[in-house]
């Protein structure tokens, strides 16, 4: 039986076990409600989760633990000179598992029975060109052991198959005649049922904390598995980078996190002008119908995906800033470039930095302005010389925020800053990004196990690291800055 | 001798400004206008950037199609002549190619074209190599059609459609190897005599990627079914998570040291970069649970973790703006703290929660990164199966399939990829309007 049909089936039980469970409370008082502890449909509900719960655990567990039983089993069947031959029990075992999965799609093909199965032998049957139809290809004829490791693991997954599908009804059986057992009118259902809630909550509540530690636990793991085959002391101090498909590669960061900087820093310099201007004039001149407005067009800009603002950077503004900028001042001939990813990335972050900003200037109190005006100053000089000032401090946090977006924004880069990893001054020419190298070293084709596929965890605890390093800070200044004034 | 002494100038006319307030009046107009003149920046970003892919992009929706008559002879193209399908199906496109050809010639004689001396097969360049691929489709579907002759309807090439659209000129078939100006002027004459037509594309919409060589075949099928079925994991997965932690952090927990973990937690986990789950999804979900790559499930996946944060903070935001009167309401008649939030605060949350929960869906939508990493790139032709199975098979999303027209090198794929962006804006469009909608309709005031 199929997981899926498993599932149905055990929900189906739950959807009984609700009835009967609701109805022998209520015949257990003869109809009368009043006389239970809990709603009637508490009762049902007890026995629904006592029929599902168990058992869906349990067959969880049992598909994390059947993989690894089934590789020690089979594994233990084949020759020690066939795993010599492949040089590695994996890869034997990678080929063990394609000619299984290959043997039912034969056998659901060609119909053959468990018998005819049994009857195909590597040397006679052709079994290579019968894989090869049904879509499974082998790099070699299927040696004898193989195919009988092959066999010995369709037959066993299929009885352990069996055995899941055993254990997991009968737990389910088990859970709802237990809990059905148990009902009578003193039952406490409701705060039994409460109690599961409770602990669904709590579960779904950990979800994040769990996320959180995945990405920590995965980045961690495969920089340190990085460090065991490339030295740390040229990822974090070598100015080349230039990785090699076979072997000898230079991986250092610091050309990547020039890029990266150079492109944020650039994405700031058009953002924080801008987006600050435009939440002063929003917050302190413009009529509440012009702020109506303008404020939600602003904040399509933030709504718009990035996929849109790199395609934006590729077709429109790298071909623009090449023929009307960098290419009569010769400065370069590439579309794509630092000073392309960064204007459109600036675009990006405009509505960040002003909304932010727009947000902390409103919760300048109103009597501050108002001392100033008293003293004779000019709306702008309030702004400059009050406001401003007394909202730095959350401004600075805005400005961060969107500095760890603009370092940490992907599609924008791969599409228009480039690939060349170097370390140069000039903005119009193509830089590459940290982000962009994570992307590229593993959509290649390099093998996993690889520093050239590795080093892109590495960089991506790196990111991982600056962009919660300045969060972090943004939070706590934006936090302090809202207790000065409550 | 008093100050005023000091001063031999007279004191002026109150009602004329002296220099330093004309100074400061002047400052304030100043900085008036560099503010305005931001917020008008912003917005012509916005239109500029809009017009420039609208601009590009409209031209993917309408497709060059060739109209000719074509005989189906059963000769060629059923050899048995008992039109069984299998044995039809030993025809490859070849064949029908040179169907096609035949036909073009024949009409073109008829319609009395000059044919610039070019060869018959010059003149066949002139449509898609996806073409005979399609009347062989055509006539695999429906049999009976051998015999008769049939109006088929096929892509002119990506290069007649830019000459058709303004993108190629005579010049630049000049320097290009896939079209010559003999060919462009063969295709004008087809227009005028109307058998070149510029019309609506629906295949556009409908149709599964093509490969590098067809960009005028390539269409959005895939990526939107993919876009589709992620997009329904998401919802399914973190609506009811998301649900289940605001309610328990908002109403039910102590506030002690690990709620508050967690919600820092959730705070730094929205502003984690998308291409750092992307590196989860890789190393999690394919590496470590040996999911499939580039299948919908991982896909939407890790778009549920990403989301997750999203909808927690628009639920609790929802939760929290429930007055406690109506909690307290419920408690006084003797109801218990669950069923007070699941019967009384949640469905009040709940047109909260939904227009959270779609603007969320909308920014998973157009995410892209993290589906780079999990493959998703890969070029896939044949739709996926309906749910279950499908969700394990191979497909794309709309803005990665965007990305990967960008990394084509024939120009026509830009075209297509500002085409796929207008579709994938409109969704946004709707779902943005949907979560619009909702506030105004049912947000209740207290």
């Amino acid at each position: 039986m199929s997981v899926g049909l498993i599932s149905l089936i055990v929900l189906g039980l739950a959807a009984l076990g609700f009835f009967l469970g609701r109805q022998k409370a209520l015949s257990s008082v003869k109809g009368d409600a009043r006389l239970l502890h809990s709603l009637p449909s508490y009762y049902g509900w007890s026995v629904a989760l006592f029929t599902a719960v168990p058992a869906m655990l349990v067959m969880i567990v049992w598909l994390f633990v059947q993989p690894t039983l089934l590789e020690t089993q089979v594994a233990s069947t084949i020759p020690a000179e066939n795993i010599a031959a492949s040089g590695n029990i994996s890869l034997v075992m990678a080929d063990v598992r394609r000619i299984a999965d290959g043997l039912d799609l034969v056998a659901a093909r060609a119909g053959l029975d468990e018998a005819g199965i049994d009857a195909l032998r590597a040397d006679f049957s052709d079994l290579r060109g019968r894989l090869a139809e049904v879509g499974v290809a082998l790099g070699a004829n299927v040696d004898g052991a193989i195919l009988a490791a092959a066999k010995e693991y369709r037959t066993y997954s299929n009885s352990l198959r069996l055995g899941m599908s055993v254990v997991v009804l009968l737990a389910a059986l088990i859970g709802a005649g237990f809990a059905w057992m148990r009902i009578s009118p003193d039952l406490r259902a409701r705060n039994l049922v409460e109690q599961f809630t409770m602990a669904l909550l709590i579960g779904c509540s950990l979800i994040a904390v769990a996320t959180t530690a995945g990405i920590i636990a995965s980045l961690v793991f495969e920089t340190w598995h990085f460090f065991q085959l490339y030295p740390a002391k040229d990822f974090f101090f070598s100015l080349t980078w230039n990785p090699q498909f076979r072997g000898g590669s230079d991986l250092g960061l610091w050309p990547l996190v020039w890029g990266t900087m150079y492109v944020s820093f650039i994405s700031l310099v058009v953002a924080v002008p801008i987006g600050l201007m435009a939440a002063i004039y929003l917050s302190e001149y413009a009529s509440p119908r012009m702020r109506a407005t303008a404020k939600p067009l602003l904040e399509i800009l933030a709504g718009i995906p990035s996929i849109v603002y790199g395609l934006f950077a590729l077709v429109t503004v790298g071909p623009l800033l090449r023929d009307w900028i960098a290419g009569p001042l010769g400065l370069g001939n590439s579309s794509s470039s630092v000073m392309t990813a960064g204007l459109v990335m600036g675009i990006m972050l405009i509505p960040y930095v002003s909304s932010l900003s727009d947000d902390i200037i409103n919760a300048v109190p109103q009597a501050m302005r108002d001392g100033s005006f008293g003293l004779g100053a000019t709306q702008s000089e309030t702004v400059k010389r009050v406001v401003i000032p007394a909202a730095l401090p959350g401004i600075v946090g805005a400005i961060l925020l969107a500095a760890s977006r603009a370092i940490g924004e992907t599609m924008i880069v791969v599409m228009g800053a480039g690939a060349a990893a170097q370390l140069s001054l000039n903005p119009f020419e193509a830089m590459t990004t940290v982000t962009v190298k994570i992307v590229s070293q593993l959509t290649g084709d390099t093998e996993f196990a690889s520093p050239e596929t590795l080093v892109a965890f590495a960089l991506g605890l790196t990111l991982f690291c600056i962009t919660l390093a300045l969060n972090v800070l943004a939070l706590v200044i934006v936090r302090k800055y809202r207790e000065q004034y409550e | 001798m008093t100050d005023a002494s000091l001063n031999p100038a007279a004191p002026k006319s109150l009602l004329t400004a002296d220099a330093r307030t004309r100074n400061r009046r002047a400052a304030e107009m100043r900085f008036r206008m560099i503010g305005l003149s931001a917020v008008l920046l912003g917005l012509v970003a916005l239109v500029f950037l809009m017009v420039s892919i609208l601009g590009n992009g409209v031209g993917a929706f309408r497709q060059t199609f060739v109209e000719i008559p074509v005989m189906l002879d059963p000769a060629a193209l059923d050899k048995s002549g008992n039109r069984d399908v299998e044995q039809m199906k030993k025809v490859t496109t070849v064949g029908y190619g040179k169907l096609i050809e035949k036909a073009l010639g024949a009409e073109l004689v008829a319609r009395n074209i000059d044919t610039q001396g070019l060869t018959s097969k010059d003149i066949m360049g002139l449509m898609s190599k996806e073409a005979p691929a399609d009347l062989r489709n055509q006539v695999l579907a429906n049999p009976d059609l051998l015999g008769q002759t049939i109006t088929f309807n096929g892509f002119a090439t990506s290069r007649v459609d830019g000459f058709f659209k303004g993108r190629v000129t005579m010049d630049s078939a000049l320097r290009d190897s896939n079209i010559s100006p003999e060919q462009l002027t063969v295709a004008q004459a087809m227009a005028d005599a109307g058998l070149i037509e510029v019309k609506f594309n629906l295949s556009f919409l409908t149709a599964p990627d093509a490969s590098e060589l067809r960009p005028e075949a390539a269409g959005l099928g895939v990526a939107i079914l993919g876009s589709a079925y992620m997009m329904l994991i998401v919802l399914a997965l973190s609506l009811p998570i998301g649900v289940a932690s605001s309610i328990y952090l908002e109403e039910l927990a102590p506030k002690n040291k690990w709620t508050d973990m967690i919600e820092v937690n959730i705070a730094n986990l929205a502003a984690v970069p998308a291409i750092v789950y992307g590196i989860l999804a890789l190393a999690l979900f394919i590496n470590f649970a040996g999911l499939p790559q580039s299948a919908p499930i991982v896909g939407g996946l890790v778009l549920t973790l990403m989301t997750l944060p999203t909808i927690i903070i628009a639920t609790r935001a929802a939760l929290k703006a429930v007055p406690p009167s109506i909690r307290d309401a419920a408690l006084g008649v003797g109801a218990s703290r669950m069923q007070a939030i699941f019967h009384h605060v949640l469905p009040l949350a709940m047109p909260g929660i939904l227009t959270g929960t779609i603007l969320g869906l909308a920014r998973a939508l157009g995410e892209s990164a993290p589906l780079l990493l999990i493959g998703m790139v890969a070029f896939v032709k044949d739709y996926p199966a309906a749910p279950p199975e499908g969700l394990m098979q191979p497909a794309t999303a709309l803005p990665v399939q965007v990305y990967q027209w960008t990394q084509r090198s024939d120009p026509a794929f830009v075209e297509r990829a500002s085409g796929a962006i207008i579709v994938l804006l409109v969704f946004l469009l709707i779902m943005n309007a949907v979560a619009i909608i909702l506030r105004r309709r049912f947000e209740r005031r207290w």
